[in-house]
């Protein structure tokens, strides 16, 4: 069994809530408790019905403001998979929390109203995936039950977002015209929509194929953590020197020959261990996002925030770094010239921005090529000048190695996060 | 041997959990692992003890010690902490109750989960710890559903949900300042079953009352509590027999056992994966105080 993570964007009013709620409801991930504690609590609100947005919307305020602020986490499993739901704000002073959620998802799914059509939130929510590059998209077409399943609704909406879509870049795009309150097609095919003859959401989310998303290529090994046993009454323990990280691209095997970044130094790899604690750890090889410990053959200096690569495969050692930019700061705004501290992979440096291009305005892709700054939850085309190099790739060839947060040096607040174009 | 390069959803949540461990060993000067006894914080060890191999933990552990903890769990953390060869650091909520910092509750629901908190942010200030591993998971409440995996804690100890890091990719954000800390939740993604499978899959030993048992036990709103010296039982509430396990440890003051014949962990993980109930819900007195239970208290500084 594996594990696809989605995220969810749209708001209450498209019945985002309801749907996750029938998808937790009908995969009996709901536990009994939880829906009596919603039921009573929508009795006590006079709401004549029971309000599933109560089960995701978890904190005092989201409850009081019938809202989603921040991103909540949800889990349920079929027998075929896990699934993480990052259930996402879909207002738009939520974009930063909304990005949040899409880092990490595999797969976005994105909700219209049947009734309305597409709308600026559901063209800046398909951006945002873009943005983020989660890898495959579902537009879920809800509330089919409030046009009479009709196919030529459905059929117009889809045609909408494809032509919008083709100015983005969608690996892999599904429409599913659904039901949330009633649940048509949502785990089960529906009978009122004998015109479709796609999967349900749930079929699509449980056969949708993920293996291939990582970049199995370009090995890139950042390296993390040196564990140095330093047991000096342990002779075979004495020498032990194991270097530890996450997995960011590619396949590592012993005998591979590696470069190590920033020096330039080739060696070998003697050994790949797998976390263990009963001594034989030695496994084949590694692949993202396997967290392992390479074993080199030779003694070069290695530390946290250094990359190993392949000889003929590097990622660039850049200073300057183009990259679209997400600002998530209330307190604070974007311009050239602002300092920020950036985290990319294991390695912490300082930054300065040297070019704000453009700001992209996220409902209707339009380039502002005079904009001066970028306030909270604006996105932009910056140019940053790193104090030290980072070892990375462009975003689109590798989510770990091209993004990074930016940190203010005062504050230590997270401002924002970036999506590397290029690297020089 | 991987032909496909396919994780199963064990392996993709240790590596996860493996990776934020060893990010906080190399990003802060003092962290701390928060070791219960429990379930999930034996996972959690057991992690580390991975993640770190063949070096030893380079953390020490810390219980709070609520004075109300059932003797077999104690046994086994001292006994697990001795194994490890690690530090434990006991924070006691009695010594906080004879140094007058909290007051202990009277009452027939007295409990002293609440005081923990003033213990653990005085513990937290004495050791100067900058960040401490929690076994907290999203899945057990609505309020840590929205947590991050880093958690930031004001220099009161205080969580504030509204005002959340952002938090990205694999990349979290350690910056603090003298004071402030980061509670971390390495098995943030994991569900309970997880945990079950987990410790079935690593062979972990857990404590003997997490299996069926005999115990004189009484009914208190719907909850199996344990004949304990440290709970006052009313005359309404009659002691009786039962077979028994528990779902989740803490205090015996507000920890509910459910009825079980599961003797073996393949039974018990039956047992889960057929429950219609949390297990919060099913064990914990605590969290049935309000609808906003954990979260109020979270904001305070609880675990």
């Amino acid at each position: 069994m594996d594990i696809l993570r989605f995220a969810t964007a749209g708001s209450v009013d498209d019945g985002k809530s309801t749907l996750i709620g029938r998808l937790l409801y009908d995969s009996k991930s709901i536990f009994a408790d939880q829906l009596e504690a919603v039921e009573r609590t929508s009795r006590d609100r006079g709401e004549d019905y029971t309000n599933l947005a109560l089960l995701t919307d978890g904190l005092r305020a989201e409850r009081e403001q019938g809202i989603t602020i921040d991103v909540a986490y949800r889990y349920f499993a079929t027998p075929r998979r896990k699934f993480i739901i990052a259930d996402t704000p879909g207002h738009i002073q939520y974009t930063r929390n909304m990005v949040t959620g899409a880092s990490t998802a595999d797969l976005a799914v994105v909700l219209v109203d049947a009734r309305n059509g597409l709308t600026e939130q559901s063209r800046r929510h398909a951006f945002l995936a873009t943005l983020l590059r989660v890898p495959h998209m579902v537009l879920a077409v809800n509330k089919m039950d409030l046009v009479d399943y009709r196919a030529d609704v459905f059929e117009s909406i889809s045609e909408e977002f494809a032509a919008f879509a083709a100015r983005l870049d969608i690996g892999d795009l599904t429409f599913v015209p659904v039901s949330a309150l009633h649940g048509d097609n949502v785990v089960d095919r529906s009978a009122n929509m004998p015109w479709y003859d796609g999967p349900s959401l749930l079929h699509h989310l449980e056969h949708v194929h993920i293996a291939s998303d990582r970049n199995l290529i370009d090995v890139r090994f950042p390296v993390q953590y040196v564990i140095r046993p330093q047991a000096a009454t342990d002779a075979a323990l004495h020498d032990y020197r194991g270097y530890a990280g996450q997995v960011a691209g590619g396949v590592l095997k012993p005998g591979d020959e590696v470069l190590h970044l920033p020096s330039g130094f080739t060696t070998t790899i003697r050994g790949v261990e797998a976390p263990s604690s009963r001594g034989a750890t030695a496994i084949p090889e590694a692949f993202p996002p396997m967290s392992v410990t390479l074993l080199l053959d030779d003694d070069v200096d290695i530390s946290r925030g250094d990359m190993i690569c392949r000889p003929n495969n590097r990622p660039a050692v850049a200073q300057d770094i183009e990259a679209m930019l997400c600002w998530m700061s209330s307190d604070r705004v974007l311009t050239p010239r602002s300092r920020l501290i950036v985290k990319h992979t294991s390695r912490t440096v300082k930054a300065i921005v040297t070019d704000l291009h453009y700001r992209i305005d996220v409902n209707t892709l339009h380039r502002d090529e005079s904009a001066t700054q970028l306030t909270l939850n604006e996105v932009g085309r910056v140019r940053l000048r790193l104090t030290q190099p980072v070892f990375c790739d462009p975003y689109a060839r590798n989510r770990t190695t091209g993004g990074l947060i930016l940190i203010d040096e005062s504050t230590n607040a997270t401002v924002g996060a970036a999506m590397i174009t290029e690297a020089t | 041997m991987r032909a496909d390069y396919q994780l199963s959803q064990l392996d993709v949540l240790e590596a996860e959990a493996i990776h934020v461990m060893r990010e906080v060993a190399a990003e802060f000067e003092r962290p701390a692992l928060l070791f219960s006894g429990g379930k999930d914080s034996i996972v959690m060890l057991a992690l580390a003890e991975k993640a770190f191999w063949p070096a030893r933990i380079p953390f020490p552990v810390m219980h709070v010690d609520t004075g109300h903890n059932f003797p077999e769990v104690l046994e086994f953390r001292d006994r697990r902490v001795a194994e490890l060869g690690v530090r434990l650091i006991v924070a006691s909520v009695q010594d906080s109750i004879d140094a007058g910092r909290v007051t202990e509750e009277t009452g027939r629901h007295a409990s002293r989960n609440r005081l923990q908190t003033v213990t653990l942010l005085d513990a937290i200030e004495e050791q100067r710890f900058d960040a401490l591993f929690g076994g907290a998971r999203r899945d057990e409440e609505k309020a840590r559903a929205k947590e991050r995996v880093f958690s930031f804690r004001d220099d009161f100890g205080q969580w504030d949900p509204k005002n959340q890091r952002p938090e990205l990719w694999n990349l979290y954000n350690t910056r603090i300042r003298r004071g402030e800390h980061i509670r971390v939740f390495p098995l943030s993604n994991w569900t309970e079953l997880d945990v079950w499978d987990y410790i079935a899959r690593e062979r972990l030993e857990i404590p003997a009352i997490y299996f069926a048992h005999e115990r004189q036990v009484f009914e208190r709103d719907g909850l199996l509590l344990a004949d304990n010296p440290y709970v006052q039982r009313g005359e309404d509430e009659p002691l009786f027999s039962a077979t028994v396990r528990y779902r989740t440890v803490g205090d015996m003051t507000c920890t509910g056992a459910v009825s079980s014949s599961a003797a073996t962990i393949a039974e018990v993980i039956a047992e889960v994966a057929a429950t219609r109930i949390t297990e919060r819900g099913q064990t914990r007195a605590d969290d049935r105080t309000s609808e906003a239970a954990m979260e109020d208290r979270k904001r305070e500084g609880y675990f």
